[in-house]
């Protein structure tokens, strides 16, 4: 099947309004008869449900959680992008599509991007009349930050918990449509396969996690909006529970598969401290506008550190090496997070790695304590103030602004933060990749649709800050509700869509004798114990950089573990009852899966892009080298075995802006 | 260190359920409580036993999901943290600890550690939300300006994660410190004051009906919330339902 991406016609900034006003609608009294599962109800999949709810549609969401609000994008914590100038620096729809374009390294949908942009500013709009509690200045306006690899302050925040914010308002605008009956809430299930009817997506099956029980869910059209799959690599920023199950038996059943390698790296994670670690955890991004990054000038300095000897406190000024700031003068601290990430572990691979294991450099606050502590005393009048008095000034409006960071921080590290400078190391974070959409957010199945991280279309390859959450809301309240109807306008005459047929019947089939595969198997590891292993050859071969060697035993190993897996787990526990391995076997056997098909196509993209380093490929000063011939999106058709997958590509075309080699110098 | 858990098992809502000792050794004190875990459920896996169900999913202090009453305190010794940043520095070696499910009866257990929470998002449909509607046709977000002090307060109350620790570690398990602070996040702000009174008449009727109890003024709730939601906001939400019923 070629792959048409359904752009519409006519220049990038009239797209969106144009297609707005030809499309189909569907008539509200129509809509009562049209039902639509959302699997999901992170802020993709939760302002989806509210929307169409209240468009009139019945939804059926899911999630595996117990509420919709402990969906992993609780857990974001820097900010929503937005352009809607009010710091007058600059800012315009066009500035952050072409920021977003050029972050992402080229390699992204132009038309989506730009649709983003624009709809953007709406999205603050939205949450703040739903109540959410942004962070406001003293004249009582919406208050901003500035994120990695901008040069505007567009980024609107709630403290350090703007996920939270966000997925709480969306919670709260399901809320009344579940008040209303117009949400059917199905919390605790797991979706295990989508129903194909006639070639349109018809349905899932679904398992109840408290029961066991395994039940069939028809709709007219079928939304997956379940995150991304960073866990592939078992530690990684991700909530627990993460996974890329929902997306893979998408592929498996038709829809294309879109850029699986590339993954975003995030630069200020704390370090790994040992090998019972369960994920790891981010220190926002943010904390790169006040925090200066650094690690030792010299190597016996570093020895003594980590010998216990010196404390950081101790090294002169002169003695450390600002390394971001020394490399790149335009953007210092807020390089894009791919740059940062990689910078810190050239830094660390030549030794200066200031813990233990050798993987943490700093980050610190200092100057800004003081620079804070300056202007407040300024402001409030004390004249002559001693030194200790300035830093306690900025620190405490280094409290006001990250506070909870800080507190978090010291709670795993053990260490105070306002005393000594945080260490922080590269961690998985997320992924750009996902399943394959056109313009209208439908997969290559009809009726099937991805939003969210779920999807693949508006970052190409590499994400910038603060950009993903505003993706999840234009998705599910601006795009999606629009989009769907064109294609729902078909199905007005069509009624409820039975489940007693032969194709639930097949996919329940399927998913029956997969689980009891599992717990019949009575093997000798551990679900973990897979998942651990395929984690670090994802890690070591396809991690922050990857070259061809590595990527070919990477796809060896991996096919490998996944024979190990289907002959050797072991699933305690039965069927019919709250079985967590049972359900994260089924999880971590997609992953095994997923995983292949991710080296596959890292191993095709003969560059490097984003997050994605090839070694083969980079500048004499070691950056990224991207090659015009890579200029698509490799979307993988499922064929049995990731090993037979097939390549299509999706060429990118670039009209509006002038591919340029990125720097941030 | 090694140490001895005593862990609540029961197999369903059906089961009696009973104490169990287990014993684990070499945990590192860097681990987080729930790592711990981890390490006992790998043990129990490999020795062919049913691992110990507990919710957990971000462990980063935030999803609100993980919901353990350790050594009779809910989430543990520490202040102000949710169990998976509990970290086993704040315990020694040999020691026995014991770990059980929330304890309420609008919190019935499901497995072992884990419980049914489900009645705190049957209170937020009773009126946790802004009557607004989701079509992007909303005023410019800085039409009406928020003195940054309410926004700020309001944020506080907001912060709530919905863990239920409040709950838990009342004597009378009242809700009200969760319900408060909901409340409390829409009363500060301008919008959605039109239905002030029937959100916090709605959702307080919800809260009785789902068989929390009655405030008695302990503060135990807010000494073990791990967010620091104050005692403020179940005034606040009382004043706002005397306002209400006038
Ligand atoms: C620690 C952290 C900090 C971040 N900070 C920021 C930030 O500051 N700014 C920013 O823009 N982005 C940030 N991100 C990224 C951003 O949070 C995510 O990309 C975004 O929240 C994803 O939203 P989503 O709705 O697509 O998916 P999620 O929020 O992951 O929701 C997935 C939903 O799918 C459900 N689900 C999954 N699988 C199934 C299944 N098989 N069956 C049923 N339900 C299923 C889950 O229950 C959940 O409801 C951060 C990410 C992390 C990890
Ligand atoms: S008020 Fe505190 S303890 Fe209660 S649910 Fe909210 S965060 Fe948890
Ligand atoms: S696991 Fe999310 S708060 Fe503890």
């Amino acid at each position: 099947m070629a792959l048409d991406s359904k752009v519409p016609q006519g220049p990038l900034k009239d797209k969106w309004t144009t297609y707005k006003n030809q499309i189909n609608l569907v008539n509200p009294a129509n809509k009562r008869h049209i039902d639509v599962i959302v699997v999901g109800t992170g802020l993709a999949g939760g302002s989806a449900s509210a929307t169409l709810a209240e468009l009139g549609y019945n939804v059926k969401a899911f999630a595996y959680q117990d509420s919709p609000r402990r969906a992993h994008s609780i857990a974001a914590q820097g900010g929503i992008n937005a352009a809607k100038n009010y710091q007058g620096d600059g800012d315009s729809t066009y500035r952050l599509f072409y920021d977003t374009v050029k972050g992402g390294d080229y390699r992204s949908r132009e038309a989506n991007v730009y649709r983003l942009a624009e709809v953007s500013a709406n999205i603050i709009d939205q949450c703040v009349a739903q109540g959410v509690p942004f962070a406001r200045d003293y004249g009582g306006l919406l208050d901003n930050r500035s994120f990695g690899g901008v040069l505007v302050s567009r980024t609107f925040y709630a403290k350090g918990q703007t996920g939270q914010q966000l997925l709480l308002g969306a919670y709260s605008a399901m809320n009344r449509q579940i008040a209303r009956g117009k949400i059917e809430m199905f919390n605790r299930h797991e979706m295990l396969d989508v129903v194909i009817v006639d070639g349109k997506a018809r349905g899932i099956i679904a398992r109840n996690l408290v029961t066991g029980e395994i039940e069939r869910h028809s709709a007219h059209a079928v939304v997956i909006a379940s995150g991304g799959y960073g866990n592939v690599y078992f530690l990684s920023t991700n909530a627990m529970g993460s996974n890329v199950t929902a997306s893979w038996k998408v592929h498996k059943k038709g829809a294309y598969f879109a850029n699986p390698c590339y993954t975003q790296i995030h630069p200020t994670c704390i370090p790994r401290s040992g090998d019972y670690q369960s994920k790891l955890t981010l220190m926002s991004e943010s904390l790169r506008n006040d925090g200066r990054i650094w690690v030792p000038k010299h190597l016996k300095d570093v020895e003594a550190i980590r010998a216990g000897k010196l404390r950081p406190t101790e090294i002169k000024e002169e003695d450390r090496d600002y390394y971001l700031e020394r490399r790149y003068p335009a953007f210092g601290n807020l390089v894009p997070r791919d740059v940062a990430s990689r910078a810190a572990k050239e830094r660390c691979d030549a030794g200066y790695g200031v813990n233990a294991t050798g993987e943490a450099v700093y980050l610190d606050f200092a100057s800004s304590f003081m620079r804070y502590g300056k202007e407040q005393a300024k402001i409030q009048g004390i004249s002559n103030p001693s030194e200790a008095k300035i830093k306690e000034l900025g620190q405490e409006i280094v409290r006001a602004k990250y506070g909870n960071l800080f507190q978090m921080y010291e709670k795993i590290v053990d260490e105070n933060p306002y005393e000594t400078p945080m260490m922080i190391y590269p961690a998985v974070h997320y992924t750009m990749g996902g399943i394959w959409v056109d313009y209208n957010l439908m997969t290559t199945i009809p009726g099937c649709y991805a939003i969210g991280e779920a999807n693949f279309s508006d970052h190409g390859a590499n994400r910038l800050g603060a950009s993903a959450l505003m993706q999840g809301l234009a998705d599910g309240y601006f795009v999606l509700p629009y989009t769907i109807g064109d294609y729902l306008a078909d199905d007005i005459r069509t009624g409820k869509i039975p489940t007693d047929t032969p194709e639930f019947d097949a996919a329940e089939k399927e998913v029956t004798e997969r689980i009891e595969f599992f717990i019949n198997n009575k093997g000798k590891h551990s679900v973990d114990y897979y998942h651990k292993k395929l984690g670090k050859i994802m890690w070591d071969k396809c991690g922050m950089s990857r070259n061809e060697e590595g990527l070919k035993s990477a796809i060896e190993e991996i096919s490998e573990l996944r024979k190990d897996f289907w002959q050797n787990v072991n699933v305690p526990g039965s069927a019919t009852e709250y079985n967590e391995q049972l359900a994260k076997a089924g999880r971590v056997a997609d992953f095994l899966e997923l995983g292949e098909l991710f080296a596959k196509d890292a191993l095709v993209r003969e560059e490097s892009a984003g997050g994605h380093f090839r070694e083969e490929h980079q500048t004499e000063e070691g950056e990224a080298k991207r090659m015009k011939e890579f200029q698509f999106v490799s979307a993988w058709e499922y064929k049995g075995e990731p090993k037979d997958a097939v390549l299509h590509k999706e060429e990118l075309a670039y009209e509006n802006i002038e591919v340029k080699e990125r720097s941030y110098k | 260190m090694n140490l001895t858990l005593k862990i609540w098992r029961q197999k369903d809502a059906n089961d009696k359920g009973k104490m169990v000792d287990y014993k684990v050794t070499d945990i590192s004190e860097h681990m987080s409580f729930l790592e711990m875990m981890d390490v006992l459920n790998e043990q129990l896996v490999n020795a062919g036993e049913q691992p110990v169900a507990f919710d957990h999913d971000c462990r980063e202090g935030i999803c609100g999901m993980c919901s353990m009453y350790i050594n009779g305190e809910a989430h543990g010794p520490d202040r102000g943290v949710t169990t998976c940043q509990l970290h086993m520095r704040m315990f020694k070696d040999g020691d026995t600890i014991t770990i059980e499910p929330w304890r309420a009866t609008a919190f019935p257990v499901i497995k072992d550690l884990v419980v049914d929470r489900s009645a705190f998002d049957r209170i937020q449909h009773a009126g946790g939300y802004i009557s607004v509607n989701t079509s992007g046709n909303t005023q410019d977000a800085n039409s009406i300006p928020i003195p940054k002090k309410d926004a700020d307060t309001a944020m506080d109350a907001a912060t709530c994660i919905g863990c239920g620790a409040c709950v838990a570690t009342c004597k009378n398990s009242s809700a009200m410190l969760f319900v408060g602070a909901k409340v409390s996040q829409y009363a500060l702000l301008p919008q959605g004051q039109v239905e002030a009174a029937d959100r916090v008449r709605n959702m307080v009727a919800q809260m009785d009906l789902e068989g929390f109890g009655n405030c008695t003024n302990t503060g135990a709730c807010e000494v073990e919330c791990p967010k620091g939601i104050s005692l403020d906001n179940i005034a606040r939400m009382n004043r706002e339902l005397m306002k209400a019923s006038i």
